[in-house]
């Protein structure tokens, strides 16, 4: 492998690069700016994250960047640090549409129409974008650091108030500990193996012998040395889910995301819901497809502990959801349970099960941004966020309302929206690989789950408010991020399909190697 | 290609409700006007395509029995495609549709609040109906069995009756999604027993599943559907969602809705898996012998009219299921009838209800009497209907019932051993002995009501808002009452066709039960399920 930086080289990082250079562009333009104007910041990031989208996949379309082919030799980049594969492209597009309907939806909130808010942002969908891309255990730890760095000051953007301040402190106390756990994981894989790159790990835990196999040669000591390097891989696993366990807010390491979610800025909450996940998804498909914890397989204790993980996170986060009364609150624990939904694609460990999981991750920036962009809207009124704001929204705006109904139909996988199709590729996919029991699991989780997304429809279309004749304000750029985000909703159910082979195509990528 | 009706039927209706939805404020007045367009070119469709069917000759399976049939591909890589077609039983069952959506727009002519919301949420769900019925792919029918369940939500919490509604939308819509839910799982796992996955019914209704398989998983899919069609002991959402439902969606409700339930189970459940019915069916048909039972004796004790009618429901919804469960052609074609004017029946008990609680303000019958008086069409429409769900010889519910009970009676005269070991043979003609007299308890109850609300001395001073009955809630009643005597009268309007929609299905079970007799093989013990739970 060549070190000699070649322009495909620069072509596989066009979106991050572009990314880069909207980073410096929006504070030029800050700069040329009267301070009157400076909502136009948050436009141009909007403009900018959707140009480069256009970028990102022109690229894919036009110049095949990144090609069809999984083929490692082709697709890793950069001395093995990144792999530029159609998994990459997915999430890039994840990425890129999560940071374009943020920005449109907080440009009119007051206080967030500063540089730095949009600057962060940006920074933060490089950090997540180089980590669904990374291939190697230096690049995906940066890649986070730069992802998560930002998210803590995101998160405690709003300095002066309490719970904002809070939730950044808390989000950077879990956060840093959570990625001190992780590393001390990865100095293991790297002591064991002495590689940092992803394959070059899984193809040396590949040459290890099996248990029963060192038992036959009678070898004791063999013996002892296995177990004890199969114990230090085991605990090095336990460390990986830690770290990126906290990322997508899987039970039990979830506890900041109410707090977090509740206490950030709304439009942040929204990015972050959906982006970080996302980017938590991406790392972990990769990482224990790669075989780098051994052969991919339910007869790994990790994948014992996933399972057991994925069923409590399911649990847990719909049956809290009921309880709140904060409608962030409440959305924060949905997403913990969406998370479970996801994770349940991840444990197949099938091509059919990765791709779902792409699908429903695809689906839910925009479900989950749609749900939280439409609270950024209410709360610029009201200026809280508790389900009493909600009451009459019918009557006040109804097609906000609208909106958010679809918005929780999906999320609650009612047709006919993008929700519906994202759990039933899941759940078919998980029966075809056998476990038709945590299907049902998920499906009861989905009845529960309903309940409480009915409740919201109730109290908008139901319940009187006595504000009820004053209209909520939308701007233009609210009013797109909600077209764009509701007509993906329903465009991503009634043509499921290309979408769905898209995501499985890309799926392909994590398993043409796997065990190899 | 031939022209969509089936699609336009089932497409018409939402683009009515997103026409709606985009109307201002102030011109909620047109909605109403559009949501009548939409259902009377519905209706007009739907009738080309009863009378349009060509009713196949017997013996012909049921793939080639499908009629107005329209093919795109939708999600190809997981055998998942846009497949419509009609046969007898289907046609039928979209005309009634289409008969109670009409009715029900009529009825909530003049609705007070955000009629342009109601009518676009009604357009939905009768979409969502239509659907069902037309579905030939099995995840397009899911597909539509939920998108009908939730703008019943939204139609009963709104528009419902202040009392009850939010308790009983909450009830009805998690019971009929947990039911299709669990349909669902089941399904699942057969779709992957299948050698090519493919959720194309006609695949699947000639495909033989290995009879452990559909030994477990019937019940799970069968019952799963079962609940809406409010088979004991899950109909308790019925009653309460009936109660507290406007006037319309009660009727599309009762009328339509629980049909939706023992349609699919029918097509899904019953045609896909013969052995796993023939097998279970001695024991469910227990389960309707209490709905045709209890169900009339818990209406014997209602005073509010609509929990009464909600009760005759259950009671009439169970006969269907009996009539499924006698695995004859007989019973099935009972069945199918009286799907068709149970439907009628109570959408047209429903609408009398809701005109004499709009002016009376209550539905107590202690306190209802001699409204004959004042609403003297009513009055005739309810009686109708009461001597239609008395199985009246003449109405049409005498053309349904009696096969009902006759082929429970026959039974299918082969001995067997199914479900807990129970064999058909021995107590079905005991089955037809206790659930006959329900009728007498049903004429006990239709007339204590008939008495108490409709004749009586009438207080002119306790009633100041009776209204005479409106033109057009007449022209929904006349409509109603005329339907159901026609069927009465001249049976071979319908029976025809309904036979030729059961018939593939009821060979299948015949050849099934064939097949338990000869090997008498249908045994499964504990460790036999087990086994396969493990290797599913």
């Amino acid at each position: 492998m060549s070190f000699e930086p070649t322009t495909e080289w620069f072509l596989a990082l066009a979106p991050e690069i572009s990314l880069a250079i909207l980073l410096v562009a929006i504070q030029v333009y800050n700069r040329v700016l009267p301070s009157s104007r400076q909502r136009q910041v948050g436009l141009m990031t909007a403009w900018g994250a959707f140009v480069i989208l256009l970028i990102t996949l022109g690229l894919w379309l036009f110049a095949n960047v990144p090609g069809e082919s999984a083929d490692l030799s082709s697709t890793l980049m950069w001395g093995g640090m990144i792999r530029n594969d159609m998994v990459t492209l997915v999430f890039r597009v994840i990425f890129l549409f999560a940071l374009m309907l943020t920005a449109l939806f907080s440009v009119d909130t007051p206080r967030l129409q500063a540089v730095e808010f949009y600057a962060l942002l940006i920074l933060a969908t490089i950090g997540f974008s180089l980590m669904a891309a990374s291939s190697d255990l230096i690049m995906v730890y940066v890649a986070l650091e730069t992802a998560s760095i930002s998210s803590y000051i995101l998160a405690g953007f709003f300095k002066n108030e309490d719970r904002s301040a809070e939730a950044g402190m808390k989000y950077f106390v879990y956060g840093a500990f959570a990625t001190a756990v992780l590393l001390y994981g990865l100095s293991m894989i790297y002591g064991l193996t002495g590689q940092t790159g992803y394959y070059a790990i899984g193809a040396a835990v590949q040459q290890l012998p099996t248990p029963a196999e060192v038992l036959q040669t009678g070898d004791m000591q063999a013996f002892g040395i296995l177990q004890d390097i199969n114990g230090v891989l085991l605990i090095a696993a336990v460390a990986v889910v830690v770290g990126f366990g906290f990322k997508i807010s899987a039970v039990p390491y979830h506890f900041w995301s109410p707090d977090v979610y509740e206490g950030s800025p709304t439009a942040f909450t929204a990015f972050v819901s959906t982006a970080s996940k996302a980017a938590g998804f991406a790392v972990f498909i990769r990482i224990f497809t790669a075989g780098v914890f051994g052969p991919p397989g339910e007869n790994n204790t990790w994948w014992v502990m996933l399972v057991a993980m994925t069923i409590i996170t399911l649990t847990l986060g719909n049956l809290a959801a009921i309880y709140q009364r904060n409608l962030k609150r409440m959305l924060a624990y949905s997403s913990i349970a969406q998370a479970g939904y996801a994770m349940i694609g991840l444990v197949t460990l099938t091509q059919s099960g990765s791709g779902a999981t792409m699908f429903y991750l695809l689906m839910y920036v925009f479900t989950n941004v749609a749900a939280f962009g439409i609270i950024v809207l209410v709360s610029n009124v009201s200026q809280s966020d508790q389900l009493e704001d909600f009451y009459g929204l019918n009557r006040r705006s109804p097609w906000l309302a609208m909106a958010m109904m679809i918005a929780l139909l999906s999320l609650s996988g009612i047709p006919p929206t993008a929700g519906f199709f994202g759990k039933f590729f899941l759940f078919q996919a998980t029966v075809q690989a056998g476990y038709w029991w945590l299907a049902a699991w998920g499906l009861l989780n989905a009845f529960v789950a309903l309940y409480y997304y009915l409740t919201i429809i109730k109290y908008m279309y139901l319940y009187d408010s006595d504000q009820e004749k004053i209209a909520i304000p939308i701007s233009l750029a609210a009013k797109i991020g909600l077209f764009v985000s509701t007509i993906a909703i329903l465009i991503l159910a009634i043509f499921a399909s290309p979408a769905y082979e898209w995501t499985l195509q890309a799926a392909g990528a994590f398993y043409t190697l796997a065990g190899g | 290609m031939e022209f969509p009706f089936l699609s336009l039927i089932v497409f018409i209706p939402i683009l009515t409700a997103i026409v709606i939805l985009f109307l201002p404020k102030e011109r909620g007045e047109n909605a109403r006007m559009l949501a009548l367009s939409a259902m009377i070119f519905g209706l007009i469709l739907a009738l080309f395509v009863y009378f349009g069917y060509q009713i196949p000759e017997a013996g012909t399976p049921w793939a080639d029995s499908l009629q107005f049939f329209e093919e795109r591909s939708w999600i190809p890589g997981l055998g998942i495609n846009y497949l419509v077609g009609v046969d007898g039983l289907s046609a039928t069952l979209v005309l009634l549709t289409a008969f109670v959506g009409l009715g029900g727009v009529l009825i909530s002519w003049s609705i007070p609040d955000r009629p342009r919301e109601f009518f676009a949420f009604f357009m939905l769900l009768v979409a969502g109906v239509q659907g069902v019925f037309v579905a030939v792919d099995a995840f397009l029918l899911f597909f539509f069995y939920e998108l009908a369940v939730l703008p019943m939500y939204v139609l009963i919490v709104i528009w419902g009756w202040k009392q009850t509604r939010e308790y009983a939308a909450m009830k009805l819509t998690l019971y009929l999604l947990i039911g299709s839910f669990i349909s669902f799982v089941a399904f699942l796992i057969l779709y992957f027993q299948l050698p090519e996955q493919t959720f194309d019914l006609r695949v699947w209704s000639e495909y033989i599943f290995p009879l452990n398989v559909q030994l477990v998983l019937f019940l799970p899919l069968f019952i799963g559907f079962a609940v809406l069609g409010g088979i004991w002991p899950l109909h308790n959402w019925s009653p309460d969602g009936h109660v507290a439902a406007p006037t319309a969606v009660s009727m599309i409700h009762a009328g339509v809705l629980m049909k939706l339930g023992a349609y699919a189970s029918l097509r899904v459940g019953l045609q896909i898996l013969p052995d796993g019915t023939v097998y279970w069916m001695p024991f469910i048909i227990l389960l309707s012998l209490v709905n045709v039972v209890y169900g009339s004796l818990i209406a014997m004790r209602q005073r509010d009219m609509k929990y009464l009618i909600g009760y005759s429901s259950v009671s009439h919804m169970g006969l269907v299921v009996m009539g499924m469960a006698t695995l004859n052609m007989a019973g099935f074609i009972g069945a199918g009838v009286q799907m068709v004017s149970h439907g009628i029946m109570t959408a047209l008990f429903f609408s009398v209800v809701g005109m004499v609680y709009d002016r009376a303000h209550t539905r107590d019958m202690d306190n209802l009497s001699g409204m004959s008086k004042v609403l003297p069409w009513a009055a005739v429409a309810f009686i109708v209907g009461g001597l239609v769900s008395m199985g009246m010889p003449g109405l049409s519910g005498f053309v349904a019932e009696f096969p009902i009970f006759m082929g429970v009676w026959q039974g299918n005269g082969m001995s067997y051993t199914g479900a807990f070991g129970l064999d058909p043979s021995r107590y079905y003609r005991w089955i037809a002995i206790i659930a006959i007299p329900s009728i007498v308890i049903t004429a006990g109850y239709i007339m204590r009501a008939v008495g108490k609300v409709f004749f009586g001395e009438y207080d002119g001073e306790k009633w100041h808002d009776m209204r005479p009955v409106l033109a057009i809630d007449k022209i929904t009643l006349l409509m109603f009452v005329a339907i159901l005597i026609i069927i009465g009268v001249y049976p071979a309007v319908i029976v025809p066709m309904v036979s030729s929609g059961v018939a593939p299905i009821v060979e299948r079970l015949q050849d099934a039960q064939q097949a338990a007799t000869i090997l008498d093989s249908v045994q499964i013990g504990a460790s036999n399920l087990l086994s396969l739970l493990g290797g599913a």
